[in-house]
């Protein structure tokens, strides 16, 4: 989180400048209350998926009582044919953040070669990777992931990764390209230029960490993308019917009527889940966003002024 | 308080008395945040009906802030936190800025005063014709005004600062930097304002540029008697154009003075040393100093004189005691204990260097 | 020997839409060891581009640019990579923004070790750091060891500017080209800065390209004075020379215009009535646009003659002394000698 400390300075009279330090980075990471719920949120649902599976034995094992109401036995109720809701719940977090994370990663480390090689090269390399990001970009991509994720004919986590991953990531490869097409002809980079520094030095040193306030809100942009793309297929039966996650237990609800039974507790649970460390994520990237970024902060103001405030602005 | 102004001699084309236009009194500003900026501190000022008045000061001391404190224009988080600003029109009736609410505030802003910010040039609408966007002033602050009439008028103001009328239909990216800036003029003349604020507004152009702005500037200011606040970092400039000057210093007025006195008897070592800044270009080669180091930190609370760790004449007192704007008998106001009667003795000292 | 010599130097920027732009026309000069040359001139002049096309981040049409000194000449020998490597360590600039010029994302001492592992004999450890130092406090940083540990943010616009200049002679260079070094900065550290440059220089023997709007400044620090106008060398000479007596007519106007603290202000008053009576009232926009071919200046020239519609006269490339580009001066203006006065 080196890159909390270090704030840009804007240029305006006493405009508020973060300190540096650890400690004060912590501290301004606190003062958001954004920040703060979307870490608890995506906290507790890392160590539900770290710890909660293993207290659960077999998540799958088909038990007597079937499509009960939940209970103090059955904390979520049971299946059509059993099996205890809250255990699949817990124990699909895992896979569901797996998937999460990697696809993410890999997407985002896409975007990052394409978007900030492209836009530091310039010339024919940036037109032709551009071109490609502009094509993966309108290419529809449900459809696409269908059709591949189809085609693979899956068995386990692997290809669910890499179909959402190489669908997701032109989008962010957009938005670094012109970020580095920008921070390129900054006098600090042409500065390195003018000492001889090697090109992969330049990107790396000099151009990369100033963008990553921005490939960190791209990263979890594309996870929660991720997220409910991986709902999406396994939802539509596009994914190994082994592996349990979040949107297998919403497609076996969907597969034996939950909805039209009234079984709510079937699909109640993951798909609050998924909405929920959806919205975790996101709150974490505004509340990211609030503190690298001065002009967002909220100010809390007597309300006198702040009509005042409205007021002004809407002169010319 | 309201600081003695001393006597000075106007310039006889000026055909202008002594009656005020604006005053503001104990104006204070302050940037709320974990640690609030007192930007502003305490300023108080007179401005004249068609007199310029320069402010001039680093970058940092609070100048542009008291711009937009005087046609209350700050948004949060600054906040003026403290004293009155009254506006007097022609016909003798004063206003309290600080009285007005909403749409009295829009009608006054503009009307009665207007401003001119150094990026004002770029602020233009680069996807509307400049016509469209001067007659919006019309449309907006003379709703009565039929269309053939606000056409001409803009024609006119263009005219007036040496624009040909033809241009309305330009866009904003068809313009020079310096022509740009003349619209904004234009467009901050349009409603003919008793005080036209400007903040470094010829800071960005080029050298003979500056010099023709200027120049239609002060024609103008003579022909429809506007009174100006001039706020600008070059205080050479400043010397040239200004009536009266106030140099600004951490938030406060540290001298205020008939400019045309300050070049050869600046009181303030600040003020002296920004003097010292600006090279001679035709004089002799001397060597040259500027003033050493760098404005306080405007979060903490300042003890003594805010000036005292760059002064070349500091004494005991200025680690101590916050010096006020006093003007001592016969002078112009100044914020320093060189001047203050209390430490007469030191006086004898300091003036001698 | 001189430290750099340019001969002939042309760029031309390409526009949207096939058209070119010349942004330096035909430029020579030299820059001596020790010595300081002035670059003055207007946006717009082509002056940044100046600095650009010998900082190689922009290729120029044509003419040649050659460090002096038998270091460059052997690596040039050497192959390319060599000849990039002298050049970067034998020529530094200094940017205009301090603001912009240093990585927001690094400490001071990041900055100032990077040149020195490119181009010193430094490896990394105690000798490295105490380079650093070393640097910090050659150009007035002190506490030197708490400089070396901020960031950019909390350094002052000044602090910043010796920060800069520190990582420009980190590489030990020859020639130093310093792009408005001050007009970012508060008028009051502008002179400071200046100062140091003009020590610095002495100390260290550098060949200074001092670029700026600012004649004031450009007299009191240079020996010599180049004017440009939008891309063209309009007049040079040693700096007393050129400010006191100025002989191009542009020249003359920017003297005019720099404001003088020693005019009175009825002084001042008039010189205005005197202007404004000289123009007309909505030649504005006349005067600052362009012309091709013949003067650029004669939009805006009081003295403008039927001889500028042609190309002026050419400067001599020689170091004569104080020589300007003007029909004016030439003997025999074409039949229009009493249009000069």
């Amino acid at each position: 989180m080196a890159a909390l400390s270090t704030v840009p300075v804007d240029g305006s009279v006493g405009a508020p400048v973060a300190s540096s330090g650890a400690l004060a980075a912590a501290r301004a990471a606190l003062g958001s209350r954004r920040l703060l719920a979307g870490v608890c949120v995506v906290g507790f649902f890392v160590l539900l998926g770290a710890i909660g599976p293993l207290f659960i034995g077999n998540a799958n094992l088909v038990g007597t009582v079937q499509s009960a109401p939940p209970s103090a036995a059955h904390w979520f109720g049971t299946t059509e044919i059993g099996q205890d809701v809250f255990e699949q719940t817990v124990v699909g977090t895992r896979a569901t953040l797996e998937i999460g994370a990697a696809a993410g990663l890999i997407a985002t480390a896409v975007s990052v070669l394409i978007g900030i090689g492209g836009g530091y090269l310039g010339g024919w390399a940036d037109e032709l990777l551009a071109l490609l990001s502009n094509v993966a970009l309108v290419i529809p991509t449900l459809p696409l992931v269908i059709v591949v994720a189809a085609f693979v004919r899956n068995t386990g986590l692997l290809p669910t990764i890499f179909v959402i991953a190489l669908t997701s990531w032109a989008a962010s490869a957009r938005v670094l390209r012109g970020q580095t097409l920008s921070i390129r002809n900054r006098d600090y980079v042409l500065a390195s230029k003018a000492l001889g520094e090697p090109a992969w030095r330049i990107v790396l040193v000099e151009i990369l960490p100033n963008e990553l306030p921005i490939i960190v809100s791209q990263f979890l942009f594309s996870m929660i993308f991720a997220i409910l793309g991986q709902a999406g297929l396994a939802f539509l039966g596009l994914q190994s019917p082994d592996l349990l996650t979040w949107g297998n237990i919403l497609y076996f609800a969907q597969n034996s009527q939950a909805l039209s039974s009234g079984d709510w507790w079937w699909f109640a649970p993951p798909g609050l889940c998924i909405a929920l460390l959806g919205a975790g994520l996101a709150l974490i990237n505004f509340g990211l966003d609030e503190l690298l970024n001065p002009r967002l902060r909220v100010y809390r103001e007597p309300r006198r002024s702040g009509r005042k405030a409205t007021l002004l602005r809407r002169t010319p | 308080m309201t600081a003695p102004m001393g006597t000075e001699r106007r310039p006889p084309d000026a055909a202008l008395g002594n009656d005020l236009v604006m005053r503001a009194s104990d104006v204070s500003v302050e940037y709320a945040g974990p640690r609030p900026t007192r930007a502003v501190r305490d300023v108080s000022l007179e401005l004249r009906r068609g007199e310029v008045l320069g402010i001039v000061g680093e970058s940092g001391c609070g100048k542009s802030t008291l711009a937009y404190a005087l046609t209350r224009m700050l948004r949060p988080p600054a906040r003026m936190t403290g004293g009155v600003i009254e506006y007097f029109d022609r016909d003798g009736s004063a206003v309290d800025l600080g009285s007005l609410g909403g749409e009295e505030l829009r009608a006054f802003r503009w009307e009665k005063i207007s401003m001119v910010f150094q990026s004002a040039m770029n602020a233009l609408n680069p996807v509307t014709g400049i016509g469209s966007q001067m007659e919006d002033v019309f449309r907006t602050h003379r709703p009565g005004m039929d269309r053939s009439a606000r056409r001409a008028r803009c024609a006119e103001l263009l005219e007036m600062v040496g624009i040909d009328p033809r241009r309305l239909r330009s866009y904003p990216h068809e313009l020079s930097g310096g022509m740009r800036q003349r619209v904004v003029i234009a467009m901050a003349l349009a409603l003919e304002p008793q005080i036209v604020v400007m903040d470094e507004p010829t800071t960005a152009l080029d050298v003979l540029v500056q010099r023709e702005i200027l120049d239609e500037i002060e024609r103008l200011r003579a022909q429809l008697g506007f009174s100006v606040v001039f706020i600008t970092h070059d205080l050479a400039l400043l010397l040239e154009i200004s009536d009266r000057l106030a140099v600004m210093y951490a938030g406060r007025f540290v001298e205020y003075a008939p400019a045309e006195q300050v070049a050869g008897a600046a009181r303030h070592p600040y003020t002296r040393g920004l003097l010292r800044s600006f090279p001679d270009l035709r004089g002799e080669r001397r060597e040259m100093r500027g003033v050493p180091g760098s404005p306080p930190d405007l979060r903490h609370t300042l003890t003594g004189c805010p000036f005292a760790p760059r002064c070349e004449s500091v004494f005991e007192p200025c680690h101590t005691v916050a010096p006020r704007l006093l003007a001592p008998a016969g002078s112009w106001p100044v914020a320093c204990h060189l001047h203050d009667r209390r430490f007469a003795v030191a006086q004898t000292d300091g003036d001698g260097r | 020997m001189s430290a750099l010599t340019v001969t002939d130097l042309t760029v031309d920027y390409h526009q949207r839409g096939g058209g070119r732009l010349r942004a330096v026309d035909g430029l020579s000069f030299e820059l001596e060891p020790g010595q300081t040359l002035a670059l003055v001139g207007e946006s717009g002049s082509g002056k940044s581009t100046v600095v650009r096309t010998l900082s190689r981040f922009v290729k120029p049409s044509s003419g040649r640019i050659a460090l002096g000194g038998d270091a460059a000449q052997d690596a040039a020998r050497r192959g390319r990579r060599a000849e990039r490597r002298a050049y970067h360590k034998t020529l530094q600039l200094v940017f205009q923004d301090p603001f912009a010029s240093l990585n927001p994302m690094h400490t001071v001492a990041h900055h100032l070790r990077r040149p020195l592992l490119l181009h010193g004999d430094h490896r990394r450890g105690a000798q490295l750091e105490a380079a650093v130092l070393d640097l910090l406090r050659s150009v007035n940083l002190t506490p030197a060891q708490d400089v070396a540990r901020k960031h950019p943010h909390e350094l002052s616009g000044g602090q910043r500017q010796r920060v800069a200049i520190a990582r420009a002679l980190a590489t030990n260079p020859k020639v130093l080209l310093a792009d408005e070094p001050v007009s970012m900065l508060d008028v009051s550290i502008r002179l400071e800065i200046l100062g140091l440059l003009d020590r610095l220089k002495r100390d260290r023997d550098l060949a200074l390209l001092y670029v700026t709007h600012d004649l004031a400044t450009a007299r009191h620090f240079s020996s010599q004075i180049m004017v440009m106008y939008r891309g063209e060398v309009v007049e040079r000479g040693p700096s007393d020379r050129v400010i006191l007596y100025p002989a191009h007519p542009y020249t003359q106007m920017l003297a005019a215009a720099a404001p003088d603290p020693a005019r009175t202000r009825a002084q001042s008053a008039e010189a205005r009535a005197q202007r404004i009576a000289r123009r007309d009232g909505h030649g504005a926009e006349r005067r600052e646009s362009a012309l091709d071919g013949g003067c650029r200046f004669r939009s805006r020239c009081p003295f403008a003659m039927d001889v500028c519609a042609t190309r002026p006269p050419d400067l001599p490339t020689a170091e004569a002394g104080h020589v300007a580009r003007c029909w004016l001066l030439e003997p025999r203006p074409t039949g229009a000698s009493g249009a000069a006065s």
